[in-house]
Formats: C-alpha cells, sequence, structure tokens
C-alpha cells in the first residue's frame, strides 16, 4: 500500500495540484480576455465600453458570469438532450486541456511530451465538434446552418495550418514544443518565415470562428448560428471555450514564431526579465490584435472564405514547404 | 504495472463497447459519434504502447478530418437508415463468419495458440524497441523514407489517383452560373462603366 502511494498516489497528487496551477489562471485570463475584447472593440469604435461594475468596470466579466449562472438552462423540446448539453461541454474541455503542453518558460511545462505539436494540433482540429454537435442537437434550422458552415470552415483550414506547421518543423527537426521555441534563440521565426506567420494568424482567426470568419455565429444572418438555443451555464461554456481556444493559438502561434519565452534579444536590459513575461505579453499583443480584426474588417462572404483557404492558402503553404526545405538542403542547415 | 494493465482493460473495454454500439445506434449520428470514442480510446491503447506519434496522427487523421466528413454527411444525406438496418440479422451469418476467419489469420499469424507459421515473426505480439534515445517519430520516419520509400510513394500516388478519381466522377458543369471574377472587377475601369453624353434641353437620352 506504501509502495503504492509512492509510486501512484502522490505523483498524482502533484500533478493535479499543477494542473489546478495552470487552470485556475487561465480561466482568470479569459475572463479577462472577455473584458478586454471589449474595450478594445469600444476604444476603435469610439465608445466607452463596459465602465459600470467596479473601477474601470474591471469586475464586468464576473458579473456577466454570476447573471449567466443564475439563469435557468433552457432545453428545446426537440432537442437531442445528451448531445445538447455534452456539446458545450466539449467544447469547454477541449479548450482546457490544450494548455497540458504550452511551455510557460525554459522547463516551465506541464507535459513535456515528443509529439507536443502534433498535440496540439489535434486538440484544434477537435474544437468542431462541440459547434457541430450542438448545432444538430439544437433541432434548429438556423444553428443547424451554422454547424455546417463551421465543419467546412474548419476542415479547409486545418489543411494549410498542418503545411505551416510542416515548415516550422522544417527549421527545427522536432516536435517537442520547448524544442521548437529554444531553435528560435537565433531569429525568431516570424522574420524568415514571415508569410507563414500571417497565414497562420489568418488561418487562427478562421479555426476560432472569429471576425472575420464568424460565419457560423454570423448575427446578422444566422441570429447566433449554433448557439441559439442555448442558455445560462451551457452558453456560458461555449463562450469560455471559444476565449480560451483564441488565448491558446495565440499561445501556439507565439511559440512557433514569436520565440516563446525567448526576450526579442539577448542583451541586459531584456533577458532580466523572466520568461514567462515574455511569452504572456506576447500572448496579450496577439489577443489585441484578434480584438483589431474583429473590429476593423467586415465578415467574408462565404465563398470568398473557402476561396482563400482552398486556392490561396493551400497551395501557397504547399509551395512554402518545398521552399523551406529546398533552401535547408541546398545551404545544408538542416538541423 | 497494475495501474497500466487497468488502463489498458479501460480502453480495451470501451473501445469493444462502442464499436458494439456504433452498430447498434438507433440514431446514425449516434453511431458516428460512438466511432469517435472508438478512436479517441485506440488511441490511448497506442499511448500506452508507447506510439505516441501514431496515436496523434490517428487522432488528427480519423477523428479530426475523416470523422468530420462523416458527420457532416450523416447530417445532410436523408438516407432512411432503419430501412438499411432492416436486413442486419440476414447478414449477421456472413459477416460472424469473415470475423471468425480474421481472428483465426491473426493467430497464425502471430502464433498465439501454439500454432506457427513459417516466415511470420515468432513474436510480433512484442513490439520491437526502439534504442531509447530515438523518438518514435524519428525512428518512423527512418524506416519510412529509407526501406519504404517506394511502398510509400506507391501510397500516395493510390490516395491521388483516388481523389482524382473522385473529383472526376463527381464533377458536373452546371451552365448558366454567375461566378465571380476577381480581376475582372479589379481591372474594371471608369471608361468601361461610365459613359457621360451631352443631352440637349428638351430632347430625351
Amino acid at each position: 500500500m506504501v509502495e503504492f502511494w509512492i509510486d501512484y498516489g502522490f505523483p498524482l497528487l502533484i500533478i493535479l495540484l499543477k494542473i489546478i496551477v495552470i487552470l485556475v489562471p487561465v480561466l482568470i485570463g479569459v475572463a479577462f480576455a472577455t473584458y478586454f475584447d471589449r474595450k478594445i472593440w469600444a476604444a476603435m469604435q469610439m465608445r466607452r465600453g463596459p465602465n459600470v461594475v467596479g473601477p474601470f468596470g474591471l469586475m464586468q466579466p464576473f458579473a456577466d458570469g454570476l447573471k449567466l449562472f443564475m439563469k435557468e438552462t433552457i432545453i428545446p423540446a426537440g432537442a437531442n438532450k445528451g448531445v445538447f448539453l455534452l456539446a458545450p461541454a466539449i467544447t469547454f474541455s477541449l479548450a482546457m486541456i490544450g494548455w497540458a503542453v504550452i511551455p510557460f518558460g525554459d522547463g516551465l511545462v506541464l507535459s513535456d511530451i515528443n509529439v507536443g505539436i502534433l498535440y496540439m494540433f489535434a486538440i484544434s482540429s477537435l474544437g468542431v465538434y462541440g459547434i457541430i454537435m450542438g448545432g444538430w442537437a439544437s433541432n434548429s434550422k438556423y444553428p443547424f446552418f451554422g454547424a455546417l458552415r463551421s465543419a467546412a470552415q474548419m476542415v479547409s483550414y486545418e489543411v494549410s495550418m498542418g503545411f505551416i506547421i510542416v515548415t516550422v518543423l522544417l527549421c527545427v527537426g522536432s516536435l517537442n514544443l520547448s524544442d521548437i521555441v529554444r531553435a528560435q534563440e537565433k531569429i525568431w521565426f516570424a522574420i524568415p518565415l514571415f508569410p507563414m506567420f500571417v497565414m497562420f494568424f489568418i488561418s487562427a482567426l478562421a479555426e476560432t470562428n472569429r471576425p472575420p470568419f464568424d460565419l457560423p455565429e454570423a448575427e446578422s444572418e444566422l441570429v447566433a448560428g449554433y448557439q441559439i438555443e442555448y442558455s445560462s451555464m451551457a452558453f456560458a461554456l461555449f463562450m469560455l471555450g471559444e476565449y480560451a481556444n483564441i488565448l491558446l493559438l495565440s499561445g501556439l502561434t507565439t511559440i512557433l514564431f514569436l520565440g516563446g519565452w525567448l526576450p526579442p534579444f539577448d542583451i541586459a536590459p531584456f533577458n532580466w526579465i523572466p520568461g514567462p513575461i515574455w511569452f504572456l505579453s506576447k500572448l496579450a499583443f496577439l489577443f489585441f490584435v484578434f480584438s483589431w480584426v474583429k473590429a476593423t474588417v467586415p465578415r467574408y462572404r462565404y465563398d470568398q472564405l473557402m476561396r482563400l483557404g482552398w486556392k490561396i492558402f493551400l497551395p501557397l503553404s504547399l509551395f512554402w514547404v518545398v521552399l523551406t526545405a529546398g533552401v535547408l538542403v541546398a545551404f545544408d542547415w538542416v538541423p | 504495472m497494475i495501474v497500466q494493465g487497468l488502463v489498458f482493460y479501460l480502453f480495451a473495454a470501451i473501445v469493444v463497447v462502442s464499436g458494439v454500439m456504433v452498430i447498434s445506434a438507433r440514431n446514425p449520428v449516434h453511431s458516428v459519434l460512438f466511432l469517435i470514442l472508438a478512436f479517441f480510446n485506440s488511441a490511448g491503447l497506442f499511448v500506452l504502447m508507447g506510439a505516441e506519434f501514431l496515436a496523434m496522427i490517428l487522432i488528427i487523421v480519423y477523428v479530426g478530418a475523416v470523422a468530420v466528413l462523416f458527420l457532416f454527411v450523416v447530417m445532410m444525406l436523408d438516407v432512411n437508415f432503419v430501412q438499411l438496418r432492416e436486413g442486419f440479422l440476414q447478414y449477421l451469418p456472413v459477416g460472424g463468419l469473415i470475423g471468425i476467419i480474421l481472428f483465426v489469420e491473426l493467430l497464425l499469424v502471430l502464433g498465439g495458440a501454439g500454432v506457427t507459421v513459417e516466415g511470420a515473426p515468432a513474436n510480433a505480439l512484442a513490439a520491437p524497441m526502439p534504442a531509447a534515445n530515438v523518438t518514435n517519430t524519428e525512428a518512423l520516419g527512418a524506416l519510412l523514407y529509407t526501406k519504404y520509400v517506394y511502398l510509400f510513394q506507391a501510397a500516395g500516388m493510390v490516395l491521388l489517383v483516388a481523389m482524382i478519381g473522385a473529383i472526376v466522377l463527381t464533377h458536373r458543369t452546371r451552365p448558366g452560373v454567375r461566378r465571380q471574377n476577381i480581376s475582372d472587377q479589379v481591372g474594371r475601369r471608369r471608361e468601361d462603366g461610365v459613359e457621360l453624353k451631352k443631352i440637349q434641353p428638351g430632347q430625351g437620352a
């Protein structure tokens, strides 16, 4: 029994503690991300945004959360009850388990697995299930349209995202996320692979259903798409999952292209600041760009979205894979 | 080791149960969802065997892409699945026979139950462990792109032919569809669209 505790019990407790230490800040971060999103959006439209609850409206996300928590969960009569309730839970938990492999600093990672990037890619490609299940189980027209759009959109953009990740992996020679960051000590991949960086960011917008690619929930045509029939905590879980996914993909973009926890220059004033702060500030910057795009770019038409994914991003990323491989071999830079 | 064994039986049991649910669920969408559950637990089994690359590829390819399209089609198509399932008992003997044949073949190849076949690896069940400092991504890559490179390329060709075949079979040209031509739109000048005419007072255009 004692051996059992030493072998399995205590490591399990330590892992659980680590999970709590990661997830609690993530959830608080998600709550404030909704606040910053609204503030940035408001500032770009010359409004004030939330400013009533607490100082500068900082308590707004918690007021929203409390309101949603107190409301009744309405389940439509024709809904497929099990799937209907499972969908938001899946969206939320998928957005949470991705954080397991994100390295916040050198060695500051819950699970440093060999295939970290594949794990992240798998998690982000599963995000569509919450939406498609929610849309189908609602048993109503608009949610179903939203679900179908979302499925087509995410499958389309995943292909080019995969190729972009391959380009980065060619330059690294490892699938481990920490190794990817360490490979950028000389130069961030955003500079030599700049077109890939931009394309990855745009694909991330499409993957998280953010404007200008928010066709699955397009409020002007589909009311709210797959979210129409959801209320109270079920809706809140969708919302939290969506924002957690945005933060997660910002983190992934940081790791792949902006050098993760590394400072921009390895000289005096920059390398005094600890790695996690660099990581989080880059993540916050990318989140700002997400909100910036949301506030300034009009929504894409559906055929334009498909055209961009299949006819522009796919050939371009494929070409860059070949180009990168060719350059690496020609100059004998293969890691 | 006990915990590993327990986890193995947990995953294996869920795979078998969800496999049964795939063919017995009344609602086709539920069938696909159970199929996804089966994929997930198979990935778990791969991880237990130390094949983390295969596990992740299984999830990315099958769950992330194939099953999404599956779900898409099942939701969209108006197929009467109850009618399709009516012959279930009728086909059961044939299906069972195929299952038994496959099981026996596996036993023969793997050398279980005291039967061995000439040329089959004696203990195929025990996976060969790669060197400790080689990740299985590297091991797979080194094998696929050297020893099996022609087979690998041939598999790629087969997939390409299948893809082109599917496109050719389903493609149809619809006449009279108005398409957006972006270069036309961008290349349009003021002179193409606007014409100024001097109109004398008292006269129509």
